[in-house]
């Protein structure tokens, strides 16, 4: 599908709900109402919702430690998002799982996660099961270019092209795998060069051009879902906040981060990019973000509604105590 | 009834729940060429070519996968060739496998078998020939299972495979070729159900896995010492089931623990503190741990008969509870 003004609108509204639930998470942190720690998206937003686009309900969705953006833009009901940053019963997770482990089974987000690189095997092998079953269900795999330097990367990507599986790989090049500058512990430049060892297309994108993602997702998720195999994306992007909660940000200038924000904002670039073609009206513009801060503000009522979990929740859902074995 | 082997029982146990359910499906090294380095998986790719997934060497993408098609809701049989080899792939089993129901509040479902064929056989030495059961009993959301017999294997390995939780099954590589009565008909051996393997007045015996029929035999040495020991093997150390072991061991008084594996901070371990939190008082006698020692397993013959523990080992620690 093309980009038109409906579906941008939509996209747009997105970034939005992304930027903003960020936000108010943040300030709830200072609050003392979020608990935990918080990898934020901000800066990243266009990626997130321009893969998303073009997903159906029923393909999946595997995420990192930094994935509010993945989880709302693939569907994720927002209010119950922020209860689980409120250590809520009602949380995704029913509080188990906090911001680096948010889910949603019922609309294939199979999980943010902790551990980096950590979704690409079994984001390969929600693939393969989709193979195997012969439908012409998606995967899609986010993370970061530090997972680039880890092993279960390199295997993920040769099981996804060895087997032709339905799966499209997105890394999100920030440029600081944590506190580290990327140039200071990477031997190449591009994640997507590293596409060549495994015989599967790479392409590098800039991250903050939502258009410019949108189509390299578009060509990526009509192959996959055409059985021709994988496609690596690298999306060149920024973080607008720190590595998480308490990063002193010593590794990189404030001209720097500001030079990001000021010209760089995916939000400010699709914006002014809707407004050239007449997609977006400045009153309209005010409407959505006004929208999306109510619906922000009503997922912080719900969190602070909701109930805490009891103590004997913590004994549960190590194992299905239900099941019982039968001949 | 008939006899077969453990690793044809395991082989059986693997095509009746590929023609039961068509979600099972199998993936690991050399799988299909030769059945494997066991034979377990052979004939699978004759009848089912679209389920069956020769790898490769890639441990950590092998059970990535895995994880991804069970939260998929498929039912992967992974095949690690030696348990050793699964440290290369332990984020998958612990971070992701083992967590993941618990982590999104009880959504996922991770119904994965891996396969851990284990303990010395040949002489392979160190990196060929570990147990390491204790450490998978160690995480929340694993379950661990240890056959001895052909019948447990075959019973476990269908029960394993029907579970919604992930299960490490460990198969003691010096034991596929041991024969024993499987039957033919369809049956599950329930998780966390011990077997007592033979029974006895005067000492319990809990042995694991490889252990068993040591303990067995063990047991046949002492009649002519006038002892009557009870065996009792715990067939699965994740659920324990410690009801059955302490109701053994408050009828005997006495309780020797026995694995292949180091006792330190092992199985054994787990097993001897649980008695004597819970049957101190019915006790007359310190309880005995046999095990290896503390070390890396060696290579030469010799060093290995006094490495992992024997026959006579278990006589002597049944020796040490009854003086």
């Amino acid at each position: 599908m093309t980009l038109n003004a409906e579906l941008s609108r939509r996209i747009y509204t997105d970034m939005w709900r992304i930027r903003l639930f960020e936000e108010e998470a943040l300030r709830q942190t200072s609050l003392g109402s979020v608990k935990g720690t918080l990898h934020t998206y901000c800066g990243e937003e266009a990626i997130a919702v321009a893969v998303c686009a073009h997903l159906r309900d029923d393909d999946y969705v595997l995420g990192t430690h930094r994935s509010h953006g993945h989880c709302l833009a693939k569907g994720a009901p927002m209010d119950r998002m922020m209860a689980e940053l409120f250590g809520r019963a009602t949380g995704s997770c029913r509080a188990k799982g906090g911001s680096m482990h948010i889910a949603d089974f019922s609309r294939n987000i199979l999980g943010a996660n902790g551990i980096v690189a950590g979704g690409i095997g079994p984001g390969t092998g929600t693939a393969l099961a989709s193979r195997i079953r012969k439908s012409d269900q998606v995967s899609v795999v986010f993370f970061g270019d530090g997972a680039a330097a880890r092993g279960p990367f390199h295997e993920g990507l040769l099981f996804g092209s060895l087997w032709k599986l339905p799966v499209i790989y997105v890394c999100e090049n920030n440029g600081y795998q944590q506190w580290v500058p990327r140039k200071n512990v990477a031997v190449v430049d591009s994640v997507a060069d590293m596409a060549a060892s495994y015989a599967i297309p790479g392409v590098s994108v800039d991250g903050q051009d939502l258009e410019a993602v949108y189509e390299a997702a578009g060509e990526a998720v009509a192959r996959a879902r055409n059985g021709e195999g994988p496609t690596l994306i690298e999306a060149r992007t920024y973080r607008f906040y720190g590595h998480s909660l308490g990063d002193m940000e010593e590794y990189r200038s404030r001209e720097e981060v500001d030079d990001w924000r000021e010209n760089r904002d995916p939000i400010k670039l699709f914006s002014a990019w809707m407004k050239e073609r007449q997609w977006l009206g400045d009153d309209e513009d005010e409407a959505i973000q006004g929208e999306v801060a109510a619906e922000v503000s009503r997922s912080v009522a719900y969190a602070e509604e909701s109930p805490l979990p009891e103590p004997e929740d913590v004994l549960t859902d190590v194992l299905d105590t239900e099941w019982r074995v039968s001949a | 009834m008939r006899t077969i082997a453990l690793r044809d029982a395991l082989r059986e146990a693997l095509h009746e729940e590929m023609a039961r359910d068509e979600s099972v499906f199998v993936i690991g090294e050399d799988v299909i060429a030769h059945g494997g380095p066991y034979t377990v998986t052979q004939g699978i790719v004759d009848k089912w070519p679209d389920r069956i997934f020769e790898t490769p060497i890639a441990e950590a993408g092998i059970v990535g996968l895995g994880v991804g098609a069970a939260l998929a809701g498929m039912r992967p049989v992974v095949e690690i060739m030696y348990v050793d080899f699964i440290t290369c792939a332990m984020d998958e089993v612990v971070n992701q496998a083992a967590k993941m129901r618990y982590m999104t509040g009880g959504q996922a479902s991770v119904p994965i078998v891996i396969r851990l064929p284990c303990g010395p056989a040949r002489l392979v030495a160190a990196q060929h020939s570990q147990i390491m059961e204790s450490w998978f009993m160690h995480v929340p959301g694993l379950q661990v299972a240890a056959p001895s017999t052909p019948y447990d294997a075959k019973g476990l390995m269908k029960t394993a495979i029907r579970s919604p939780d992930p299960v490490a099954f460990f198969e003691y590589k010096a034991l596929y070729v041991s024969e024993g009565e499987v039957p033919e008909e369809d049956y599950v051996i329930p998780f966390g159900k011990a077997d007592i393997k033979r029974e006895g007045e005067d000492a319990t015996v809990v042995a694991i896995g490889g252990m068993v029929p040591r303990a067995l035999e063990a047991g046949v040495a002492l009649e002519d010492e006038g002892y009557d020991i009870e065996v009792v093997d715990p067939r699965t150390l994740a659920p324990l089931d410690m009801e059955t072991i302490c109701e053994s061991v408050r009828r005997t008084g006495r309780a020797v623990v026995c694995e292949m594996d180091s006792s330190f901070a092992g199985t054994g371990a787990e097993i001897a503190a649980a008695l004597a939190e819970q049957c101190f008082h019915d006790l007359r006698a310190p309880i005995v741990r046999v095990g290896s020692p503390h070390v890396p397993m060696p290579f030469a013959e010799e060093l290995v008969n006094v490495t992992v523990p024997d026959s006579a080992a278990v006589c002597d620690a049944v020796r040490k509870v009854m003086a």
